[in-house]
């Protein structure tokens, strides 16, 4: 279900349905770990899924407009550019759409 | 790699290149240090202590003086950290175009930056008969600047009755104290009307005086001493004062002042007036590659004589010459200074006497205690203060000092507590690296920082820091130093009353909200009551919690609202993986039962099998996606070991086996835990039966702990705790059967439910409700509620269902689904 390109492009996820409203799930793109949400309020967000501080994955963390926390120890970072508000890092955040029903992530950063 | 020449192995010196050395100074630097002394780097203010009989030095093998308190460096930090120390050498020019310091050992060492931290040596005013010749000062007369001032002086006194020290300052008043350790008469001779008149007012030097004189040291002032008077054979035998009088004495030390050692950057072409001329980054004006810190510096016209502005000094130093931040700047120190003087305490600060018509000065005087103490304000700033005797206000007169905070209306209040309980004060005395939050490794200092930052409220500095929140047993600590830090500029956050972050609402006006409209699901919640209807994560998974204590089964679920644990039944560990508890009510298990464990062990690789403390078996690093695998071959109920929830009953054998026991304790654990398993709370709650007071299943350290006593009764305990906090339960009531146990510990747990903070446990709960209203409410059913709590009690157990059957139908899209796809878990062996 990956797509044609290898380290950067575009890469097709498969149908957004995999992703629960309100939730988020993980993916392998490449050799990267992607985690794509969906926030309640529409449109889809993707992280790099490992949490910086201690590896946490944040694909399992509450999200709700604006962040994820870390189910691990609570850190918080912005959907929209991967800073964390809670400390000093920052996660690569990924432009992600759905074209034509399917989660399509765009590795360039 | 570039070279970095420190001349002065002194306390400047050794402090800039630890400095140096923390921002990757070892990496960028080959790092030389010159010490006039022959020794490694030591803590100068110890000498007075060491004068007095302290610390002893021995010798190491090197031949090196060792002692652990009084030595900051021995040579093996040199060695260390790579730094080459020529110790005893002295450097005598700087050609700094050639950028190349001489020595006087012939030496030759070519620099790309140069730190100078000569430091000063003591002042000999003019006497007569002070010296034998050029550089050899008169048998019997010292200095007390360096140990080896310090060390002549006790070999000299050995034997000899009565010393004189020139100068009443601080240094002179510790030598002075230090050679009446060693037996002598010591006679304080000092020019000025008061002694230590750097620090004291008249006044105060007049109560130090008394003081100083019960502890039998004489002291002259307004008398200077004019010559130095000499057996013929050359040693000291007296002194000679203006007046013409003369005292007899065996030796004299001379403490009248220190000045900065500039000659090396004279003769060296860099600018020098009292000291060494730097600008804010501590370079020498002529030079940016020469940098000169602590007491040979002259900066913004000040010249220091004292330990804190030389640490602040380095700090900036380093930060620019590593480039770690080359913005930082040093714009002198405020000085504030505690200190024991001749066993006397000295805390002093800013300005010693008030300058300005309009300058408040408050002034408490007590001779005969030896109690002197002011204060001085301007515009409603502390700007000056002096401790003498007391100084038990010093830390919060240095804050107050420091952070130009506003002070008390009744000024006195500065100095008295007045009634005021004395606890902050213990905040206050903290060192600044003490660890405050053993979880998330916070200092007072960084707490006080976050102060300094501009958060106001004891939340906003534990959001800022993390401080508190992780066991949360330092939170009462962290709120005094908070609140300590603010000096009564303590905002409190209504913030700090919510249920959840996003709702300004108590918990009781949130659920009576909740029911009036009728909310059943937390978007519902939040669309109507949040901020800007905006939901928040923060909030989810106390909502979510609450929703369901209060609907039962006509909560309206939201899985994305429920924290990962909650979604999948079990407890996340610190690598992704997961743990599985079984429930195995009141901890007793069958052979099938351990069978059919082992075989799930096995099957699916389990790393780690263990009994935990609340009498169950955790399967530990099990992989999201095979939790519903491990539920289905188990066949057991969720022991609800990951939520905030009732979690287990521990108890001991009771009265089928044990020959103490008074009554059945293991089946009303089991009869407890089946009734109440699962139900969501503020935070967990756990529970034992004991079956005798010999208590083997710890009832008085649970949230609620019940023990069979004589008479067929149980003993009711609440609120006890052995984690993070420890504390022994209160008792709640003793009831005469069993069934009345099992009801009103229902009834306590529902109350909790209803009105504990978010993550509040019980230990917690029980002192802020108190025991007298909580049996006036539970037990004695005052307010008339308890059938109210006993019957919302009986609809959340009648609405339980077994979470793990959702291994049948995963309740959402990828419930199990692996968040850390190319990782390869359990990251932990089998053992």
């Amino acid at each position: 279900m990956s797509g044609p390109d290898r380290r950067l492009g575009s890469w097709r996820l498969g149908p957004v349905d995999q992703i629960p409203v309100g939730e988020g799930r993980a993916f392998a793109v490449g050799d990267e770990q992607v985690a794509v949400f969906r926030p309640r309020g529409g449109g889809l967000q993707a992280l790099q899924a490992i949490c910086p501080h201690r590896g946490g994955p944040l694909a399992d963390g509450l999200i709700d407009q604006v962040q994820v926390v870390c189910p691990l120890h609570n850190h918080a970072f912005r959907l929209v550019d991967g800073q964390c508000t809670t400390g000093e890092w920052t996660v690569a955040a990924y432009q992600v759409a759905v074209e034509d029903g399917e989660v399509v992530v765009r590795l360039a950063r | 790699m570039r070279k970095l020449v420190v001349v002065g192995n002194g306390m400047a010196g050794a402090r800039a290149v630890e400095e140096i050395l923390t921002r990757g100074g070892g990496e960028m630097f080959r790092i030389t240090m010159f010490g006039d002394e022959p020794h490694g780097n030591y803590n100068r203010i110890l000498l007075s202590e060491l004068l007095a009989g302290g610390p002893n030095p021995g010798t190491g093998p090197d031949g090196e003086l060792l002692n652990e308190d009084l030595f900051l460096n021995p040579r093996q930090w040199y060695r260390d950290n790579g730094i080459t120390l020529h110790a005893g050498v002295r450097v005598v020019r700087v050609d700094r175009f050639a950028r190349r310091v001489y020595a006087d050992d012939g030496s030759i060492t070519r620099y790309d930056k140069l730190v100078l931290a000569t430091g000063s040596r003591s002042f000999f005013p003019p006497m007569e008969g002070l010296w034998l010749d050029n550089k050899t000062l008169t048998p019997g007369v010292f200095g007390f600047r360096t140990l080896h001032d310090t060390m002549a002086m006790g070999r000299y006194a050995r034997g000899k009755q009565r010393a004189a020290v020139i100068g009443g300052g601080l240094l002179g008043l510790e030598a002075a104290r230090g050679l009446q350790a060693h037996g002598l008469a010591a006679h304080v001779v000092h020019a000025a009307d008061g002694l230590m008149n750097q620090q004291l007012d008249a006044q105060g030097g007049r109560v130090l005086r008394r003081s100083l004189e019960r502890l039998g040291i004489t002291v002259h002032t307004g008398t200077r001493t004019t010559a130095i008077r000499r057996a013929t054979e050359g040693a000291v035998i007296g002194v000679t004062f203006t007046d013409g009088s003369t005292l007899d004495v065996d030796m004299v030390v001379v403490t009248a002042g220190i000045r900065p050692n500039i000659g090396l950057a004279m003769v060296s072409g860099l600018e020098t007036q009292r000291g060494i001329v730097v600008d804010d980054q501590l370079r020498s004006v002529d030079d940016d590659d020469i940098y000169a810190v602590g007491e040979c510096v002259q900066h913004r016209g000040e010249v220091y004589g004292l330990v804190a502005p030389l640490w602040e000094q380095a700090t900036v130093l380093a930060d620019h010459i590593t480039g770690a931040d080359p913005t930082a700047a040093y714009h002198g120190s405020r000085l504030a200074t505690k200190l024991k003087v001749a066993g006397v305490d000295v805390a002093a600060m800013g300005l010693k006497e008030p300058e300005r018509p309009d300058d408040e000065f408050v002034q408490f005087s007590e001779p005969s205690r030896g109690v002197y103490q002011t204060v001085i304000i301007r515009d409603g700033m502390l700007v000056g203060a002096t401790l003498l005797g007391d100084v038990s206000k010093a830390a919060s007169l240095t804050q107050a000092f420091d952070r130009r905070v506003p002070l008390p209306e009744e000024r006195i209040r500065l100095l008295f507590d007045l009634g005021a309980p004395a606890s902050q004060v213990g905040a206050a005395e903290l060192d600044d690296e003490a660890q405050v939050c053993n979880c998330n490794g916070v200092s007072k200092g960084e707490l006080v920082a976050c102060v300094r930052d501009g958060q106001r409220t004891v939340g906003g500095v534990m959001g800022a820091t993390r401080a508190g929140k992780g066991c949360g047993s330092c939170k009462g600590l962290v709120a005094e130093i908070v609140e300590a830090a603010l000096g009564g500029d303590l905002e409190t956050d209504p913030a700090e009353a919510y249920y959840v972050p996003c709702i300004p609402m108590d918990k009781a006006a949130l659920m009576a909200e909740i029911r009036h409209r009728g909310l059943r699901s937390p978007s519902a919640v939040f669309a109507a009551l949040a901020q800007d209807g905006a939901e928040h994560a923060g909030s989810k998974m106390a909502l979510t919690s609450l929703l369901r204590m209060m609907w039962g089964e006509q909560y309206i679920d939201e899985r994305d609202s429920r924290f990962i644990n909650d979604r999948v039944h079990a407890n996340i560990q610190r690598d992704g993986t997961f743990s599985v508890v079984p429930q195995i009510a009141g901890g007793v298990t069958t052979p099938a039962q351990l069978r059919r464990i082992a075989d799930v062990a096995e099957r699916y690789n389990i790393p780690m099998v263990k009994l935990t403390g609340g009498q169950r078996i955790d399967l530990l690093g099990v992989r999201k996606e095979d939790l519903p695998g491990v539920w289905a071959d188990l066949d057991m109920p969720s022991g609800h070991a990951y939520g905030k929830s009732f979690r287990t009953v521990k108890t001991c054998v009771g009265s089928d086996f044990c020959r103490f026991g008074l009554g059945d304790s293991t089946q009303l654990g089991i009869d407890i835990e089946q009734r109440y398993k699962g139900l969501e709370s503020p935070a967990k709650m756990k529970l034992a039966v004991s079956g005798c007071p010999r208590n083997c299943a710890e009832s008085y350290v649970k949230d609620v702990g019940i023990v069979a006593v004589e008479g067929g009764r149980w003993e009711i305990y609440v609120g006890g705790a052995a984690g993070a906090t420890v504390r022994k339960g209160d008792l709640l009531a003793t009831v005469d059967s069993r069934d009345e146990a099992v009801t009103l510990t229902g009834r306590f747990m529902q109350y909790y439910r209803e009105n504990a903070k978010w993550l509040q446990r019980c230990y917690d709960f029980v002192p802020r409700i108190g025991l007298a209203e909580l049996r006036a409410i539970v037990v004695e059913d005052r307010d008339g509620i308890a059938g109210q709590l006993d019957e919302a009690m009986q609809h959340s157990v009648d609405s339980y269902r077994d979470p793990w059957q959702e291994h049948r139908q995963p309740a959402t899209e990828g419930q199990f689904r692996d968040a850390l796809p190319l990782v390869e878990l359990p990251k932990v062996p089998v053992r």
